[in-house]
């Protein structure tokens, strides 16, 4: 699905991945972990083509095609999908008006017929349910007056609406508590069909526990330093990264 | 963003053509004779000749003012004609028949001029230049008592109802646009609504330059009588051209006991090209007298083009327990200018006003608001809201916000609210991380930023209004 070989991408000149060879399979789950500033989220926003960042060196492949030469919108109708770690606000756009432009696109980019108001409302209503996100939400502008934990139900909320085959969850953990964390994971596990893959960044061991990742990376200062099993998580919960961050 | 952006195709205006066909067009220039000519072209009664010759002797004696937020080009009076008629030799074959270019011209603007081809429940005055081409359902209003004609009409049909309003609401001295265009108006819309009666369509007038190097002095007046209620709407476009062309206008306005006006305005006359070259000088005078108690106006307006705008449509809130409201979208972009608001006076007691104003600056645009809100000694418990937002589209254009407050009783509660925002680079990646496009995304935000005021709008004219910002807009963010 994803392959991407020594990726150096840099922020206002500032070298942050350097060599970077990660290659993820139809249906797989992949955990990213490494201390802050690792370089976690330069990755995601490099795959979506955050145009903030630059690639200097090496290729992503998605599905045979190259994604480097891709704009973000077209990376997005292609099937990848970001969770954002710090959903904006857009003020005045209503989640429905968001979404319904956002499907529109996709449908249009598919070569699909486009929904109608009606069946468009009732596929919100539909998806809703799987995170418990709460009508009125859907009604105000997007992400303005959110919590925390809204924010990122929301998000989820939008993936079951895109229905995307590649997904990066982006520290979706991060500022959830126990209950809205298994809302969040079980709603991302219902949404998965079979050849979904994703990248699941993470600085804790909790949200594996319910994603059950296939392949754990750690990531520091740039680099994928080591990869194995779910094991590593487990491990790296426990001893921390002080062990790598030494090496 | 300012890459992203500045990549964006930008969509050519799409209303820039020009119809082919005989205009009678006096010769360039201003003094007494060419106002005098205009006159006996529309067969004047003597009183109205005296009105225009007052008007321009005092507007010789006048200045333009300067202290508009415009860098406005040196305006040559002399090198203007005054009045273009496109209907002159249709005239010449009998009163009722219309140029066929002149109906095609309409089509193509989407207005049509054939009653049974209409939007259902819009009648239309349409003006070309400066001339009235036709006025459609005048019979099926005529039914209700209601006048809906050209002023030129009106001055035949109506001669007491124009004499006893023309003037009374914006005096020729009222500013220098106001004696400009009490000298050689031409053309416009004449609107009168009978004690109770409740206009059962939408009124509208359509305006259209096509001649060049012709200027058009737009002139409407309606009078809407004791628990009357009529919704009017507005509409104009023009030609490309690459000099400006001049659109001084006058709208007055007036509401009396109980009743209640809606004026909405969708302005896009030619702004200029991208390089700011050529676009129309839109100089307004529109105003409101709400002089019957507990009547109401509003003005709506969506002003999108013009190289440069310059208006205020005002409310002068006499009656007691009247309401006004003024809710505005003002779009710049490229190097359109646009000095826009209103002014409230508050005279009478319990009187009420609303200022709703979204400006949207893009390009090297500038784009400021200008408001006056002023509460009389006598005028007891009166309030205000305003509310003035500014959006900025990129880093090279302009907002400017300038609200006056002139209150002279403590009762008054005032309240004022100001923002600026700017669409941010994070927002846009948001929304393309989505599949929406750049170009959409500022369309949905805009059209998020803007609703409170399109939705004021009647609805078909609301869902123009929507497409309208997304067009101008393209090509804007650089």
């Amino acid at each position: 699905m994803l392959e991407i070989r020594n990726l150096h991408a840099t922020i206002n000149g500032k070298e942050i991945l350097k060599g970077i060879n990660l290659t993820i399979n139809d249906g797989e789950i992949h955990a990213v972990m490494g201390t802050n500033g690792a370089g976690k989220s330069t990755l995601s926003n490099v795959i979506v083509g955050n145009p903030a960042y630059e690639v200097t060196e090496g290729e992503i492949i998605f599905n045979g095609r190259n994604l480097l030469e891709m704009s973000t919108e077209e990376r997005a109708n292609a099937g990848i999908f970001l969770s954002f770690q710090h959903p904006v606000e857009i003020p005045g756009v209503s989640m429905t008006n968001f979404l319904r432009a956002a499907v529109n696109a996709r449908y249009k980019a598919q070569g699909r017929e486009q929904l109608s108001a009606g069946d468009f409302l009732k596929l919100m209503r539909e998806k809703r349910k799987i995170v418990e996100l709460d009508n009125k939400l859907t009604s105000r502008s997007v992400n303005e007056g959110f919590s925390g934990g809204e924010k990122k139900r929301n998000e989820i909320f939008q993936m079951a609406m895109l229905e995307p085959t590649f997904c990066i969850l982006d520290e979706t953990d991060s500022g959830l508590d126990v209950d809205a964390l298994r809302i969040v994971a079980e709603g991302f596990n219902k949404l998965r069909k079979g050849e979904t893959s994703a990248i699941v960044i993470t600085h804790y061991q909790r949200l594996l526990d319910y994603l059950k990742p296939d392949i754990v990376h750690i990531l520091i200062d740039g680099k994928i330093i080591k990869t194995g099993g779910p094991e590593l998580a487990l491990e790296i919960d426990e001893n921390g990264f002080n062990n790598y961050i030494q090496q | 963003m300012e890459d992203i952006t500045r990549e964006f195709v930008n969509k050519d205006y799409e209303y820039g053509f020009h119809t082919d066909v005989h205009t009678e067009i006096i010769e360039k220039g201003l003094n007494e004779d060419v106002v005098r000519l205009i006159s006996e072209k529309k067969g004047e009664p003597e009183w109205l000749l005296e009105f225009r010759l007052k008007a321009f002797r005092y507007w010789q004696t006048q200045e333009q003012a300067v202290w508009a937020h415009l860098d406005m080009p040196e305006i040559d009076y002399q090198n203007i004609s005054y009045y273009a008629d496109p209907t002159a030799n249709a005239k010449k074959d009998g009163p009722k028949e219309i140029d066929p270019e002149l109906m095609k011209t309409f089509d193509k603007l989407g207005i049509p001029l054939e009653e049974r081809m209409a939007l259902a429940g819009v009648a239309v005055d349409a003006v070309m230049d400066s001339v009235s081409v036709k006025t459609t359902f005048q019979e099926k209003l005529k039914e209700k008592g209601i006048i809906f004609c050209s002023i030129s009409e009106a001055v035949k049909n109506h001669p007491d109802l124009v004499k006893e309003y023309l003037g009374s609401v914006v005096p020729y001295r009222d500013n220098y646009f106001a004696a400009l265009n009490s000298a050689v108006f031409s053309d416009g819309s004449f609107v009168y609504i009978p004690k109770g009666v409740r206009c059962p369509m939408e009124l509208s007038t359509y305006f259209r330059i096509n001649a060049m190097g012709t200027g058009q002095f737009e002139r409407t007046l309606i009078v809407c009588d004791d628990d009357a209620y009529v919704s009017y709407l507005e509409g104009c476009t023009a030609p490309m051209r690459d000099e400006n062309q001049l659109h001084a206008a006058i709208v007055e306005i007036v509401v009396k006991d109980r009743a209640e006006v809606k004026y909405s305005t969708v302005q896009n006359w030619y702004p200029g090209d991208k390089n700011g070259k050529g676009g129309v000088l839109n100089l307004v005078t529109k105003r409101g007298h709400l002089r019957g108690a507990n009547s109401r106006l509003s003005w709506t307006q969506v002003e999108t083009g013009s190289a440069i705008t310059w208006k205020y449509p005002s409310c002068i809130l006499t009656g007691d327990g009247s309401q006004a409201e003024f809710y505005s979208v003002a779009v710049t972009n490229n190097y359109q200018q646009a000095d826009t608001g209103t002014k409230m006076i508050h005279i009478g007691k319990n009187t009420k006003s609303t200022i709703i104003s979204k400006g949207i600056s893009a390009g090297k645009s500038q784009n400021s608001y200008r408001g006056l809100v002023k509460v009389v000694a006598g005028a007891e418990g009166a309030r205000n809201y305003s509310c003035c937002d500014s959006l900025l589209l990129g880093s090279r254009c302009g907002a400017h916000t300038f609200p006056y407050m002139d209150i002279h009783n403590d009762t008054a509660i005032i309240e004022h609210e100001a923002t600026t925002s700017k669409i941010s680079e994070d927002q846009l990646f948001y929304c393309q991380q989505r599949g929406i496009s750049a170009e959409d995304a500022v369309s949905l935000i805009v059209n998020g930023y803007a609703k409170d005021v399109i939705n004021k709008l009647p609805m078909e004219f609301a869902v123009e209004a929507q497409k309208l910002l997304g067009v101008t807009l393209e090509g804007s963010i650089g």
